[in-house]
């Protein structure tokens, strides 16, 4: 019966957000290890595929003014998916890991070591920065333009390659009666001259479990897809609409294929939230309450203040749309925050006219933008829209996240998981013990890879 | 104002052990070295000898016999994991043991290490420490590519003196910055009040402006405050500049004494370096590193398992002083340091498969009987060190 398209599943815990409900009587710590180890095993009980943790270099600031309102602070990614590799034994682990203020060599051996200490477990989320805000809390500052984004992202993956493949996989021979540890006196050696790194020596980890850990990517420009399809295992996608989906992922298998790859080995990701209800409108209902809670009155302000980079304090939240324009020139008003939108322009054109025709206040232009939570629905229902979702090619499965830190996951495990497992979409078991196992990833070996690539 | 503080015993963790051949010895496994079971299991063996801490020795370069330079022996033990991660993998699967990895300042940012130790410190609930050690190799320096070196040069240079003495003074800024990211979150910054809709209190966290001759960071950390407040910093030193960055940035200095002369001289120069630098505050803690090789109960003796090691390939060489024999002689040489006013000792362990349990089964407890080391009921790795506990961030307004 097994002909369904197996559904990926990764946990997020979300941290510093808005959209995790603090205020809420379940809500636990953001930062103690017990907060990490709840989810984490809860997804493990699920037979999730892996974990996944996002990465902050600078706290959210309004105007230089730090923001009180919403979660901030979170443990270093690293050091906590450690800590989970102790109290899990199958679930992968993925980390965000800024490859603008950390260096090729170090990326590598701590992505590695990662990968050893957990089994195979390892996966990188790769992104890059360069505002001058976060820059400032980094020796060398926010150096990096804006068009060199890609090009910087993409040789520091070549290179964090490079080093994973340095070193043979029998390259230990450790045997103790010859007296014999290395194979190969210069095992480790690389040499990487291109016009972002200029390094080269010996890398000090042997080569991982999974020989090279796992490459999140996200990115929807043309140079982004590009750059995702040629390089990553798993790509973290905007797009949780069946139709947008199909479209996505239809362009990225077109595009891995013009890079010589199987799109069978690039999966695609999008997040996703959760409401569960015993009905429909209970689920609704709580889903309305859910999101109330999340879009605050500064939570609405400091959103739109995103866009306009300018102070809209003085605009009634329950009044009509400011007229005024966005301030591109002006320094970053809203800080430490991505920026999602392309055109400031064009989103205030495309949201007054939304507001006009709806008749929305500035309160109400915000619930219609807001993301939902995604799957909203009885269990049941839940389980058929994700379902369909991913056996109709919306995407491979989703990055679930919950409202409520730790206990949320709880919920849909209990609840959501055994019907997937019925239908035969979900594992009951893990099969393999990496994360490539996980994902249905081959183990690559370093030939492939160069003759790929170069 | 020196309050009575306990005489501490850790351990320092080398791969398979600190003798060039340990990997060579029949209880050695060195195919696991690169595993957690094989660091999860030293670890627990040195909780379970009752120790203070364990350090875990870290590179950004790999293994060499040479001082400064890289070599490509092949029968040696070449290749480590990051040590941040060893002992955060390590630190949910112990308890009890302060777990202190070395972190290369020289080559990495310190908000990161920052954020590390502090997250170290919230995985084991409040017993990280941090060994910071400067990078002086032209290797390292090409690892990462973004900083000149004077090249191969002899170490007596004057223009490799003024690089390391750079080194050693952008280090200590480095920990200074370290040491404010630390402190950026006062410890009840957290207020959760639903009615102001505040999560934090803003006033209660910080910038750290730190503009210094080698870097500026402006901080906040992304890291609340962790639970040690400020996690133990050690280093190891050898000589006057490096005890001056101890005195300036640590808690605690590990040093080599010879014998017992050399071990009055260290002490003397450690202080010279606290009042060179105004130290404020708290002493340094200064441990005595010693290699130790631990007779094997009806077996072989610790001079016979030495020579037998050295016999086999590189002979054992160690800026520490190695002491082979019984745990009763080793005992003696922690007790001479300890009357020598050391705060405590740090045991290399010649084979870790090996000296490890002689530690834990012979020498823990001839030191207990001696009273040198004490059970302890203090959880935290300062209050292990007989550290100041529970104090507030540098940047909280005192209650008036």
């Amino acid at each position: 019966m097994t002909t369904r398209k197996q559904i990926i599943l990764a946990a997020y815990v979300g941290g510093v957000n808005e959209h995790t409900a603090w205020e809420h009587p379940d809500a636990g710590s953001q930062i103690d290890f017990s907060t990490f180890r709840h989810v984490a095993q809860t997804a493990e009980r699920g037979r999730f595929d892996y974990f996944f943790l996002a990465e902050g270099l600078a706290l959210r600031a309004r105007d230089g003014r730090i923001f009180d309102h919403d979660i901030a602070g979170r443990p270093d990614t690293l050091p906590v998916l450690a800590a989970i590799a102790a109290v899990t034994e199958h679930l992968g682990l993925v980390g965000t890991l800024n490859a603008t203020f950390n260096e090729p060599y170090e990326l590598a051996r701590q992505i590695a070591s990662l990968d050893h200490l957990s089994g195979g477990r390892a996966g990188w989320n790769v992104v890059t920065s360069f505002d001058a805000y976060t820059g400032a809390n980094f020796r060398r500052g926010g150096f990096l333009p804006h068009a060199e984004r890609y090009v910087r992202a993409e040789e520091t993956v070549a290179t964090v390659r490079e080093l994973w493949d340095s070193w043979a996989a029998d390259a230990i021979a450790a045997d103790k009666d010859s007296g014999v540890f290395l194979r190969d006196g210069r095992a480790g050696e690389f040499s990487h001259h291109g016009s972002q790194f200029d390094i080269e020596g010996r890398f000090t980890v042997p080569r991982s479990p999974q020989g090279r850990p796992v490459i999140v990517q996200a990115g929807v420009s043309p140079q982004g897809r590009d750059f995702a399809a040629s390089t990553a295992d798993v790509i973290f996608s905007p797009y949780s609409k069946l139709a947008e989906g199909k479209a996505f992922s239809a362009d990225i298998a077109e595009r891995a294929v013009k890079f010589g790859r199987d799109p069978e080995h690039v999966k695609i990701l999008p997040s996703a939230g959760f409401v569960l209800g015993d009905t429909r409108e209970e689920a609704e209902e709580k889903a309305r309450h859910i999101l109330e809670q999340q879009l605050s009155d500064r939570t609405i302000q400091v959103t739109f203040e995103q866009v306009w980079n300018r102070d809209l304090s003085g605009y009634d939240l329950d009044g009509p749309v400011p007229d005024i324009d966005p301030d591109p020139e002006a320094p970053t008003f809203i800080q430490g925050r991505a920026f999602i939108f392309q055109d400031r322009f064009q989103t205030v054109r495309t949201w007054r006219e939304l507001a006009e025709q709806r008749g929305l206040t500035l309160r109400g232009l915000a619930h219609e933008v807001a993301r939902g939570p995604g799957y909203v629905g009885t269990p049941e229902q839940v389980a058929d829209q994700l379902d369909t979702f991913v056996q109709e090619g919306g995407a491979d499965g989703v990055v679930l996240g919950s409202h409520v830190v730790p206990s949320g996951l709880d919920e849909f495990v209990d609840r959501v998981v055994p019907l997937l497992q019925e239908r035969g979409s979900l594992r009951t078991e893990y099969s393999g013990s990496t994360l490539r196992d996980n994902l249905g990833l081959p183990l690559p070996d370093a030939a492939t890879h160069l003759a790929s690539t170069h | 104002m020196s309050t009575p503080h306990p005489f501490s015993l850790g351990v320092a963790l080398d791969g398979a052990g600190w003798h060039p051949s340990a990997w060579r010895e029949p209880s050695s496994h060195p195919a696991d070295l690169f595993t957690a079971a094989y660091w999860v299991d030293l670890v627990a063996t040195a909780e379970r000898a009752t120790l203070d801490f364990a350090t875990i020795e870290d590179s950004l370069a790999l293994q060499s016999e040479r001082f400064l330079v890289g070599d490509e022996r092949t029968d040696e033990v070449r290749g480590r994991l990051d040590a941040v991660l060893i002992a955060s993998r390590v630190a949910p699967s112990t308890s009890r043991i302060g777990l202190i990895p070395v972190a290369t300042v020289t080559h990495t940012e310190p908000f990161h290490v920052s954020k590390a130790i502090a997250t170290l410190d919230y995985v084991s609930e409040g017993r990280a420490g941090v060994q910071v050690k400067v990078s002086a190799r032209a290797d390292e320096a090409a690892h990462v590519g973004r900083r000149a070196h004077p090249g191969d040069v002899l170490v007596d240079d004057p223009a490799f003196r003024a690089f390391v003495d750079d080194a050693f003074e952008e280090a200590a800024d480095a920990v200074e910055v370290i040491r404010r990211l630390w402190d950026s979150w006062e410890d009840d910054a957290e207020i959760r009040d639903a009615a102001t809709d505040r999560f934090l209190d803003a006033d209660k966290v910080h910038a750290i402006d730190f503009e210094g001759r080698f870097f500026s960071v402006r901080g906040p950390s992304i890291t609340p405050r962790p639970p040690q407040g400020q996690p133990v910093v050690a280093a190891l030193a050898h000589a006057a500049v490096p005890y001056r960055l101890a005195a300036r940035a640590a808690d605690v200095v590990f040093v080599t004494p010879a014998d017992a002369v050399h071990a009055r001289a260290i002490l003397d120069e450690v202080r010279e370096a606290e009042r060179v630098v105004a130290r404020e505050g708290e002493p340094l803690r200064v441990i005595a590193d010693l290699v130790v090789l631990i007779d094997t109960p009806g077996g072989e003796t610790g001079p016979d398992r030495l020579a037998r090691l050295d016999a086999l390939g590189r002979p054992l060489a160690s800026d520490a002083r190695i002491v082979a024999g019984s745990a009763s002689t080793v005992a003696d040489v922690v007790d001479d340091l300890a009357a020598a006013g050391f705060a405590g000792v740090r045991l290399r362990p010649g084979v870790a498969t090996d000296d490890l349990p002689r530690i834990a089964d012979d020498l823990a407890p001839e030191l207990r009987r001696r009273g040198l080391i004490e059970p302890t009921t203090r959880t935290t790795l300062r209050g292990r060190l007989g550290l100041p506990e529970g104090f507030p961030s540098r940047y909280a307004t005192p209650v008036a």
